[in-house]
């Protein structure tokens, strides 16, 4: 097989899984810090795809421009969530949680459903077909425009978490739940800010995603699915690692949909977890705990 | 005395309802046992599997494909799936259990067998790949028990005595010594550890007999529909479907993962009912509602349906 094929498939691997790492690291972001497994975030994705889509049909808005209202909206609602459905459900056992979450899952998806039919729906904009070319290389100007915005919103993440009073408050409730009640942090509130932030990083996957592929209620659970891949191989409260485990993933999906079968894609991406999981269970950039 | 009204009233069933009717009570059963399995894991031993269509796929196939192919009837191919299932169980809870996997990281674990699986079969031609499995659907007015091929009345009455058989194998394990250390590992893992008692190997027993049984619902599931797609099968929804009955009746409980299954099949029947009856047939709309009770039930019942009941009734659960 041509390299420069190989090449291409492993480039637009690279750049799609950048879009899925930022995705994942919104789930990273709330597991880490409030210790609920989001099981709906491939679904809140689907929603801000969704989202795009009819800013794109109805104000002929760019969705890279759609980025700022949608991750705005998904703050607000990230924030209501927690307050009002998760935060009563931090102290119950997992199953508990897992069923809050599935319920909220299939509201979703068949609100979607009911919303917008069962019919794929998609945004056609000029770049998407366009490329930058750089030799035999060809980079498509969606999703370098896409890989880009999730880089961009990853840096401010990361910023956020670094450098500012909220991230470091938010970070020591991570690290001592107890410690950081003691010493005065209104956690609940610092909890219903982490899901907001979370639920602004899958805003902004899904405005890009949208660039990328069409969207259809049923795409959820497969993103939920994925994210929850990425998070676990790159290593859990790890943000590096989420790019990371979503560049890889991305590329090992590419190369399995070019050299075996493209509805084999995500097996690979199964067996990588499992065997992340059992020979490194803090995955590849994460912390022993 | 009221399980004596409830056992007649179920044996006598078939005698009075219709197919429709018979296919829910089916259904019900088949959920209630599937449901007991699940609660043999988690219920008792506190380990959260999200991935039991695992083996109630690998199971349908094996005994679906015993008979495919070689005609081998399913009574036979029900040790053998029991077998793999227990083998595959086994080697999930090694995996996880020596490498000290546990909580939401088991949880991931089982959904990445069961996706990893689903994609297999998928490429799997022996079992016609995603194109699906048909069993002959040979006749259904005469019973052939050697072969698992009759009325539905047929197919109630074999689910009547495995969930019932369930309910038994349930009562006696959960006041065996197994039980006692099941719950003593749910509660507390390490503390049951120091009292002396092998986690490890309880749990590996919880994992197998709970798979084995899921075994037995998935080669109904083949022999009941007929039809096996590794995408309806092994869906992770699937697993959703058997772990939702026990949520919602009560973790833990004998009766909770029977009553949540009755429940939750009459509640989305009747939203079905209901909404045809006002008109309302947009696809979604029945799931929103289910999604919304589920919502209510599990934030106003945090144990369940079963315990709250047993409290209001005054029986011990």
């Amino acid at each position: 097989m041509a390299w420069d094929l190989i090449a291409n498939v492993v480039i637009s691997g690279v750049l799609t899984g950048l879009v899925y790492g930022l995705m994942a690291l919104g789930l990273s972001v709330i597991f880490g810090v409030v210790r609920v497994v989001n099981f709906a975030h491939g679904e809140m994705m689907t929603i801000a795809m969704y989202a795009a889509v009819v800013l794109f049909a109805t104000l002929k808005l760019d969705p890279f421009l759609a980025i700022v209202p949608v991750a705005l909206a998904f703050f607000a609602f990230g924030y209501a969530m927690q307050t009002a459905l998760i935060n009563p459900f931090i102290t119950r056992p997992e199953h508990s949680q897992f069923m809050l979450l599935v319920a909220v899952a299939i509201i979703m998806v068949n609100g979607l459903l009911l919303a917008f039919g069962p019919n794929a729906m998609n945004v056609q904009t000029e770049y998407q077909l366009e490329s930058f070319a750089l030799g035999p290389l060809l980079f498509d100007k969606g999703r370098v425009y896409a890989a880009g915005a999730a880089l961009a919103a990853s840096g401010a993440l990361f910023a956020f978490f670094r450098f500012t009073l909220t991230g470091k408050a938010i970070r020591a409730c991570a690290d001592n739940y107890l410690g950081a009640k003691v010493v005065g942090l209104n956690v609940k509130h610092l909890y219903a800010l982490t899901f907001g932030v979370g639920s602004v990083c899958v805003a902004v996957a899904g405005c890009a995603m949208a660039i990328l592929l069409e969207v259809t209620p049923q795409l959820g659970p497969g993103y939920t699915l994925l994210a929850f891949v990425i998070v676990i191989v790159g290593g859990l409260g790890s943000m590096g690692g989420a790019l990371l485990g979503g560049v890889l993933i991305g590329v090992s999906e590419a190369l399995a949909g070019l050299f075996i079968a493209p509805s084999a894609k995500s097996m690979f991406s199964f067996g990588l977890l499992i065997l992340v999981l059992l020979f490194r269970p803090q995955g590849l950039l994460g912390r022993k705990s | 005395m009221l399980l004596a009204v409830l056992g007649v009233l179920l044996a006598a069933l078939p005698a009075f309802a219709g197919n429709y009717l018979l296919s829910v009570a089916t259904l019900i059963l088949y959920l209630a046992f599937a449901g007991q399995a699940w609660n043999v894991m988690m219920g008792f031993a506190g380990q959260l599997s999200l991935g039991h269509s695992l083996y109630v796929g690998v199971a349908a196939y094996v005994a679906g494909g015993l008979f495919f192919h070689y005609g081998i009837g399913p009574w036979a191919g029900l040790w053998l799936a029991m077998l793999v299932c227990m083998l595959m169980g086994a080697a999930i809870g090694f995996l996880a259990f020596r490498f000290g996997i546990s909580g939401v990281y088991f949880a991931l674990l089982t959904i990445a067998f069961a996706e990893f699986t689903r994609i297999g079969f998928d490429h799997l031609g022996w079992t016609g790949g995603p194109g699906g499995m048909f069993l002959k659907v040979a006749q259904r007015d005469q019973i052939d028990l050697l072969n698992f091929r009759g009325p539905p009345a047929m197919y109630y009455y074999a689910m009547l005595v495995l969930a019932a058989g369930a309910f038994a194998l349930c009562a006696w394990l959960l006041r065996s010594r197994a039980g006692y250390y099941w719950q003593a590992i749910r509660e507390n893992e390490e503390a049951a550890q120091a009292l002396g008692i092998n986690t490890f190997r309880w749990k590996m027993i919880a994992m197998m007999i709970s798979s084995a049984m899921t075994a037995v619902a998935g080669v109904f599931f083949a022999f009941y529909y007929n039809n096996l797609f590794p995408e309806q099968i092994f869906h992770i929804s699937r697993s959703i479907e058997i772990i939702l009955g026990p949520i919602i009746g009560g973790v833990g409980t004998l009766f909770g993962p029977i009553l949540g299954a009755a429940v939750l099949t009459v509640l989305g029947d009747s939203i079905t009912e209901l909404l045809a009856a006002f008109g309302w047939e947009i696809p979604g709309i029945k799931q929103v509602f289910y999604g919304v009770v589920l919502l209510a039930v599990i934030m106003f019942l945090p144990h369940g349906i079963w315990p709250a009941l047993a409290r209001r009734l005054g029986i011990s659960k």
